[in-house]
């Protein structure tokens, strides 16, 4: 009662269905090109036309290559989606970032620096990392083909209201530890169904501390942990960095916007569903060991042994670390690495970028390494060829390549090949997720950085 | 994909492991189709095909002791990715039912939506359920869905299951969301008026 998470689903709500679900209007769709297909098809043959299309924004991400964008894709099968975004957002008078559009890049990293999502906004994309947007205050949720039709045809969705809970980090993050250690924390305690059914509020005086990009990181992975989403309630951090942006309001619009905006926390009587903790002294700089993000432990850990997993999951622990060439009790410290990536809806802004540079400036790639640097957008892409960043990675013997999910998924070519390591800065560690048979290690881009100049797992804190 | 549903006795197919994630249930490579059909065939993909697409003999699916409408996995079944190809896959495959001891959200409403019916029961009915099918992989379930019943027909033994009433009306009737959705249009304009006072 009284979270900020109902005040904002609240006050979206159309109306109840009897014996059912909530009707609720959303404020901003996105669309790429791999959920939407579909649901534009289900629009066409039911003869319907967007009902708010001013609402709404499209632009690829999953297919499109880290390199040559402006030659056309060589996957003609890629190319089809893509060019069938293309079409639908024309003959739906939808707003589309093509390729090599400066507005382009990862839905989940242009929304926010384009000012697009935006406080107390309903917000929700064909995805299920749209959790991200709840960095800015925005009640935000990854939903499926025929939701995204849904909001197409009545800019409304139909959802059963979530359970809150309120994960609060309370203390001081140590040098070398991030929001991607923070979050890969709580999904390790949490476990991957730890929040499902549950819309979760960020707080305490870590989060409140975190920059926008390292909120947008901890909100990206919420859905790890089953929940719905996860956002933070905005404040000066989150104000400062939307004034000024492309698609924020402006002028007068600001001021009404802030009103609204300034009203925007839990009360102090609020009472949510459920309440969890965590000191940020017990976090250090976190690796996954499995075959989810729940199966993560700090650098300095080892694996756990099969006997302290509860019986039922038994199977699955010894089928993941079977996968992965794992063998419990084990260190990962000084194995060896044959990928890294940088980048993704998770890690692919600017200040990623920087923790990167920030460990490999004055080192050299290991030669037999394979690194793959992917700004999260062409916004991104600027930012680090301004801020010189560039040059700290050609001096390295690293190239930054093109915009797009890229090997988060593997949906391009950038495929990691079956049983070689990937230190992955991304938020899936499923089998296969990289590509057949590839083995994922999700770390922060320190961890990334430090396993690029090392060839192996590394604490990036002896680096530092 | 809209089909009417009522009561189903089938044999089962049973694949009990957790954490069963969309990127398994149909893995980024096939998502690139532009419509839904076709996806079936690809339903757990690398577990059910070695590289070179010969099938995996021990994988359930290709192991033909088992077969029919009813797919029972282990607990929080489809997590990760809210890709609706995963629920295309399975319904596609020829899938009705989804039986476990609880599933992913977004995934739960994707098979909702595409009218396979996800039907959480108990870890102790789940365990049960898993040990018939391996003693007797004939022995059938028949899910109920007008009286949320499901019942282990080896062993007698039924659980209620729950569903919300209006989603439980859409898929007895064979009536989807959109459906609902585009004959509100009056109160949403209401709405969209009052929040911009």
């Amino acid at each position: 009662m009284n979270t900020l998470f109902d005040k904002i689903w609240d006050k979206h709500v159309v109306q109840i269905v009897d014996a059912g679900p909530t009707q609720l209007y959303i404020d901003r769709l996105y669309c790429h090109e791999v959920t939407s297909p579909q649901a534009f098809d289900g629009m066409r043959s039911r003869g319907l036309k967007c009902f708010r299309p001013e609402h709404i924004y499209c632009m690829p991400d999953h297919n499109t290559p880290t390199h040559d964008q402006d030659k056309p894709i060589e996957d003609l099968i890629s190319k089809k989606q893509v060019d069938t975004l293309e079409r639908n957002a024309y003959d739906f008078g939808l707003t589309h970032f093509g390729m090599m559009n400066p507005k382009n890049g990862i839905i989940h990293v242009v929304g926010p620096e384009r000012g697009l999502s935006l406080p107390g906004m309903t917000l929700v994309c064909g995805d299920s990392h749209t959790s991200t947007h709840g960095a800015m205050g925005a009640v935000a949720f990854g939903i499926g083909t025929s939701e995204v039709e849904m909001v197409l045809a009545s800019q409304c969705i139909l959802q059963q209201k979530p359970k809150s809970m309120r994960i609060s980090i309370n203390g001081t993050l140590e040098n070398g530890v991030t929001a991607k250690d923070v979050a890969l924390y709580i999904m390790s305690k949490m476990t991957t169904s730890g929040a499902t059914g549950y819309f979760v509020e960020y707080s305490g005086s870590v989060v409140r501390n975190l920059s926008m990009e390292g909120r947008l990181t901890l909100c990206n992975l919420s859905i790890e942990m089953g929940a719905r989403g996860g956002f933070i309630a905005p404040d000066e951090i989150t104000f400062n960095y939307l004034k000024g942006r492309e698609y924020a309001p402006k002028d007068a619009d600001w001021d009404k916007a802030m009103e609204y905006w300034n009203t925007l926390k839990s009360g102090d009587d609020a009472v949510f569903d459920k309440e969890i903790n965590f000191d940020a002294k017990n976090i250090e700089p976190m690796v996954t060991y499995g075959t989810n993000p729940g199966m993560g432990m700090g650098i300095t850990n080892n694996i756990p042994f099969l006997e302290t997993v509860p019986a039922n999951g038994q199977v699955s622990f010894k089928k993941s670390l079977d996968y992965m060439g794992f063998v419990p009790g084990e260190k990962l410290l000084g194995k060896k690495v044959d990928y890294v990536f940088c980048g993704s809806c998770t890690n692919g802004r600017i200040e990623d970028f920087r923790a990167f540079a920030s460990i490999v400036k004055g080192r050299k790639k290991v030669d037999d390494i394979t690194c793959w640097l992917v700004p999260g957008s062409w916004m991104v892409d600027k930012q680090i060829r301004e801020e010189g960043l560039d040059q700290i990675f050609e001096a390295s013997g690293f190239e930054i390549r093109q915009p797009g999910c890229s090997a988060c998924l593997a949906m391009n070519d950038d495929k990691i090949p079956a049983g070689k390591y990937a230190v992955s800065t991304s938020n899936r560690n499923f089998e296969g997720r990289q590509g057949p048979g590839a083995r994922t290690i999700l770390v922060s881009p320190l961890v990334a950085a430090a396993a690029a100049v090392t060839g192996v797992i590394t604490d990036p804190r002896i680096l530092m | 994909m809209k089909q009417k549903f009522n009561v189903i006795t089938s044999t089962c197919v049973p694949l009990p492991l957790e954490n069963v994630d969309t990127d398994q249930i149909i893995p980024a490579r096939f998502l690139k189709a532009t419509d839904k059909e076709g996806f079936g065939d690809n339903l757990f993909r690398d577990w059910r095909y070695d590289k070179q697409g010969n099938p995996i003999k021990d994988f359930v699916l290709n192991d033909p002791k088992y077969g029919g409408q009813i797919l029972v996995a282990g607990k929080n079944f489809g997590s990760g990715s809210s890709r609706e190809h995963a629920a295309w896959a399975i319904a596609g495959y020829g899938f009705r039912v989804v039986v476990s001891s609880f599933f992913a959200d977004i995934h739960k409403n994707n098979e909702l939506n595409n009218f396979v019916l996800p039907v959480v029961v108990s870890e102790e009915f789940l365990s049960e359920l898993f040990k018939s099918i391996k003693e007797n992989p004939n022995m059938e379930v028949e899910v109920d869905l007008p009286n949320q019943m499901i019942t282990n027909r080896e062993l007698c033994k039924s659980e209620h299951f729950e569903i919300n009433g209006y989603k439980k009306l859409c898929l007895i009737n064979g009536l989807d969301d959109i459906d609902y959705l585009i004959h509100s249009k009056d109160k949403i304009e209401e709405w969209e008026k009052k929040s911009s006072k």
